[in-house]
């Protein structure tokens, strides 16, 4: 473990609630409104954090652990995660795997939770949850047999550390096909549009903020704390696998990184802004392409 | 090895001691369970010092029958399979002593512990067996044992019929066991494992297609899997967890002995094994989100889990043949792990079923509820279980999956095209397999112990005592501890390893690409995790202290009296799953809308059959039935007549020996 991959690592910690920020300050533009601050979910944080908590009488321990173990597997998972082409502190080949079950258990606990509460409306949204994430994970995890065989490495630091200019220029439309089904995989598991409209509180076609609606206090800013986190990780590897230079200096590279993470947020709240949600029947769909264009990319690296 | 043969030989004894006192429950029950106890402590050491370096050993003692010695030996293969089935076979048994109390009354209960050692005798003694007749003896008690206990509450008729799927579909598996030992035999001129070797390829073909449906159908691979479902609901929960832990597993221990035996495997064989993990994992997963019965859905999440280890087996053999040793070591190393891990498991959660029908009397999922309240023991227990089995960081589930999904990926990398397809459709199985089951244990454990309860029995169900307890505990925390110890785990699977690579023991998992060390950056994020959950909950503590933390009613959305008949059941969260997999499912669906402004009685209900069972087997048995019932005039009662027949058939068979002279 490297000083300079844990500043990185306590960098994003930092950094990670301006995503939803930048998103929003995005459609309000697209809107033509004010919207809110930036830093708006620091001030939401710092204002749940402050606030006791009311626990409903049929939850249990389970509805308790949600949140902390969700934000604890988010944060492993950070450990793991390559800032730019600059090395994540924890790195071994093969945690790619590790990567993609820990943000597993994430989900599974805030499903177990959401099931805690014993309200119908929450076991809704909790088997939506697992339904759509069940689709999406063969999809991200094709890709990421692609990319590994393209670099030649098992760890996520190593592979998009080795995605150069050189690698675009053999297999671009295969990386291309990569990106475009991971971002409709981050779209989904961040229960962004088309998927899922963070906006309605009260619809039953939503998913992600139904199952967390009777968290509160500083549970529920675990919650957004570890949706951000989340949100970011995933970026993050989009981000790398999209930047095609390796620029040796370290500043260079953080630039470089935080830029990419700058213009993924502003592309999220575009297609947040020029899109409608899809129909709850239509989802399944949309993750069976992402699924079908790693596929294909698959093909293309395997020729 | 002696220590072990002793076992068998205390198992029997005290088997016959509680059949002897059958009229007195406790007596028997005293006799079955201290002997299994005694028996698991005596065999276990032998075991664990084959595993820890020590050498194998054979014991050939000559004995009056045909085809070679009484040959028995232990080997690391073995001893992984041996030291679930001693453990848990232990944990098991102790128990049953309070799991089976309500049925005090009648011998059915004393007689049972002679049937449980008499199984987990011959369970051992599969394992043991270096020759083919003994192997099958053994395996013959096995499934007459396991046939009895099955029928344990024979006067319900859905038992009894459970219990003759069994007996038929075992004893088919058991045909093509026997053709397979003869064709064996006929090549070696002995049924000894040790002779067995150098076949030709069509030989060794056959014998590997016979293996394939007779231990698939022991161990259920798709389509051979239909008495699974059968019978491990049908049998009392703790001898279903040694069923469906252990017993289905000498099923798969029979393959890899095949394997070590029929030289060196082709590469068709590993597409077929593939194959046949990729349906299993996916089908058997798929019919259990769509159960209501939760021992039911766990009988098929062992299909799921058969499925898995098929495909860390196929990935092995796919290594070995093509020529790579790493990843041949981390598809049987993935597979033998996933052996161990699914014993410990799987039996923790049946005993937690166990423990709610025991408390609710019912087995249906969609009747209970809220039971972490009220069971929290139970609870805390059969959550660790449904977390290792969804193969979630950081419990065990997780490190043998992780196995068969680095040894896949690390092929992805190094093969051509056409090689790398069948390690893509195993990480692409893998993947949805996981995501398939973790949604049905969040189904499992979400409905049965969260939220309110929906029946009168829900609320006043409790903890069962501490011998049913303490089993569950240890099972919980060796699913703990092989997940957070995984390099020590995985470490000791390598002289098993060795003998199906024929490497020797020192370089397994440390060659190019050292396993080992790659195991301990996974242990570290496993520790960082627990750590952090224990930081971030004490950063809780601090904030929520002296700070007004209420109770209330759950939100939802301001609706202000909901009852527990509201809440969402198994079949509504499952629903999304059903309707995806309709076209291998066909679920019915019964049901009467609710019609009009004021509507009566509306109902609906689902019910999901097994496609194989009615679609496959059903017709060809009624047909054989129907064939049969033309023979039925020879069965007519008359005794003499009966000897006749045994009188004639010998005279032919004297006949056509003399003609052979």
């Amino acid at each position: 473990m490297n000083v300079v991959a844990c500043v990185q690592t306590v960098l994003v910690l930092l950094l990670a609630p301006l995503l939803p920020g930048v998103i929003n300050r995005t459609k309000a533009f697209f809107a033509g409104r004010q919207g809110p601050p930036v830093l708006q979910l620091y001030f939401d944080l710092w204002k749940l954090a402050q606030k006791g908590a009311v626990y409903s009488r049929t939850t249990t321990w389970v509805f308790r652990a949600g949140p902390i173990v969700g934000l604890a597997a988010v944060l492993v998972a950070l450990f793991l995660t390559p800032f730019g082409k600059s090395a994540a502190p924890l790195a071994f080949g093969g945690d790619l795997i590790l990567f993609a079950y820990l943000l597993g258990l994430m989900r599974f606990m805030t499903v177990m939770a959401a099931l805690d509460t014993g309200s119908s409306f929450e076991g809704m949204g909790a088997s939506r949850e697992a339904f759509f994430s069940m689709l999406a994970e063969p999809a991200f995890l094709i890709g990421l047999v692609a990319v590994a065989r393209v670099t030649g490495s098992l760890s996520l630091s190593g592979m998009l550390a080795n995605v150069s200019a050189e690698t675009w220029l053999r297999v671009g439309p295969a990386l291309v096909l990569i990106a475009a089904a991971w971002m409709v995989i981050l779209l989904a598991e961040n229960s962004r549009i088309p998927v899922d409209d963070p906006n309605t509180h009260l619809e039953l076609t939503m998913i992600h903020e139904v199952m967390v609606l009777d968290h509160g206090g500083p549970d529920f800013a675990a919650i957004l704390y570890g949706a951000a986190l989340k949100l970011w990780v995933m970026g993050a590897l989009l981000v790398s696998l999209l930047i095609p230079v390796h620029p040796g200096v370290l500043w260079k590279n953080g630039l470089m990184f935080l830029g990419g993470m700058f213009l993924l947020a502003v592309g999220i709240g575009v297609v947040e802004s020029i899109m409608a949600r899809l129909r709850l029947a239509r989802v399944p769909q949309l993750l069976m392409g992402a699924m079908a264009l790693a596929a294909l990319a698959m093909m293309l690296v395997l020729k | 090895m002696t220590l072990l043969v002793v076992a068998c030989g205390l198992l029997l004894l005290t088997g016959l001691g509680a059949l002897l006192l059958q009229r007195r429950p406790r007596g028997a029950a005293v006799f079955g369970v201290s002997g299994t106890v005694a028996a698991a402590m005596l065999g276990l050491y032998p075991c664990l010092r084959v595993l820890l370096g020590g050498s194998a050993e054979l014991m050939c003692l000559p004995w009056p029958v045909p085809g070679g010695a009484f040959a028995v030996g232990l080997d690391a293969v073995s001893a992984v399979f041996l030291i679930p089935v001693l453990f848990v076979a232990a944990l098991s048994a102790i128990y049953g002593v309070e799991y089976l109390q309500p049925f005090r009354e009648g011998p059915a209960a004393g007689r049972s512990w002679f049937y449980y050692n008499v199984l987990v005798a011959s369970m051992v003694m599969v394992l043991l067996a270096r020759n083919g007749l003994l192997f099958l003896m053994a395996w013959e008690c096995m499934s007459l044992a396991s046939f009895f206990l099955v029928m344990y509450e024979s006067e319900k008729p859905g038992v009894r019929e459970a219990g003759w799927v069994y007996l038929v579909a075992t004893h088919l598996g058991t045909a093509c066991l026997v053709a397979m030992f003869v064709l064996l035999g006929r090549e070696a001129g002995s049924l000894d494992f040790g002779r067995i070797g150098a076949l030709p390829p069509a030989v060794a073909a056959a014998a590997f297609c016979l293996a394939i449906i007779g231990f698939g159908t022991k161990a259920g691979f798709v389509p051979l899997h239909v008495w699974l479902p059968e019978a491990h609901p049908a049998a009392p929960s703790h001898v279903s967890a040694l069923l469906s832990g252990v017993m289905i597993k000498t099923g798969i221990y029979g393959l890899v002995r095949m394997l070590m035996l029929l030289g060196p495997p082709r590469t068709e064989w590993g597409w077929v094994l593939i194959g046949i993990g990729l349906t299993s994992g996916i089908l058997g997963v798929a019919y259990a989100l769509a159960q209501h019965d939760l021992k039911r859905l766990l009988a098929y999440h062992s299909v799921e889990n058969i499925g898995i280890i098929a495909l860390g087996l196929g990935v092995g053999v796919l290594g070995l043949s093509t020529g790579h040793p790493l990843i041949a070591q981390l598809g049987f190393g993935g597979a033998l792990l996933h052996v161990v891990n699914h014993a410990l498991f799987k039996s923790l959660l049946f005993l937690g079923a166990g423990a709610v029908v025991h408390a609710t009397g019912t087995r249906d999922i969609d009747h209970l509820g809220g039971l972490a309240k009220v069971m929290p023991w139970t609870a805390a227990a059969f959550f660790v279980g449904a977390v290792a089995i969804s193969g979630l960081p950081p419990l065990n589930g997780f490190v043998s999956e992780f196995l068969v999904y680095y040894g896949s990926f690390l092929s992805c990398l190094e093969s051509g095209a056409r090689a790398a397809l069948p390690f893509i459709g195993a990480i692409v199985g893998l993947a949805l397999i996981g995501g398939l089951a973790s949604a049905c244990f969040a189904k499992a454990f979400g409905i049965v112990f969260l939220g309110e309860p929906r029946t009168e029995q829900g609320r006043s169900a409790h903890d069962p005592g501490w011998t049913m307890r303490l089993p569950m505990l240890i099972l919980a925390m060796a699913c703990g501890a092989i997940g957070l110890g995984a390099p020590w785990a995985v470490r000791a699977m390598r002289p098993a390893v060795a003998l199906l690579t024929h490497e020797p023991t020192a370089i397994i998992f440390t060659g190019t690409g050292n396993v080992l060390d790659l195991l301990g950056g996974l242990t570290e994020c496993f520790w960082a995790l627990v750590g952090l959950v224990g930081i971030l909950g004490l950063g809780r503590w601090v904030l929520l202290r002296g700070r007004v933390v209420r109770q209330g009613l759950t939100w939802d959305c301001g609706y202000a009296v909901p009852s527990p008949r509201m809440q969402y059941t198994a079949s509504s969260f499952a629903q999304w799953f059903v309707d995806w997999f309709r076209w291998a499912l066909r679920t019915e669906h019964h049901r009467s809308l609710p019609q009009g402004v004021f509507s009566g009685t509306a109902f609906m209900n689902t019910e999901t059959e097994d496609g194989f069972h009615e679609g496959l087997f059903r017709p060809v048995f009624e047909r054989a039935r129907w064939a049969f019932s033309k023979l039925r005039w020879i069965q007519h009662g008359q005794l003499q007549l009966y000897v006749l027949y045994i009188a004639l058939t010998l005279v032919l068979l004297l006949i056509w020996y003399a003609s052979h002279l």
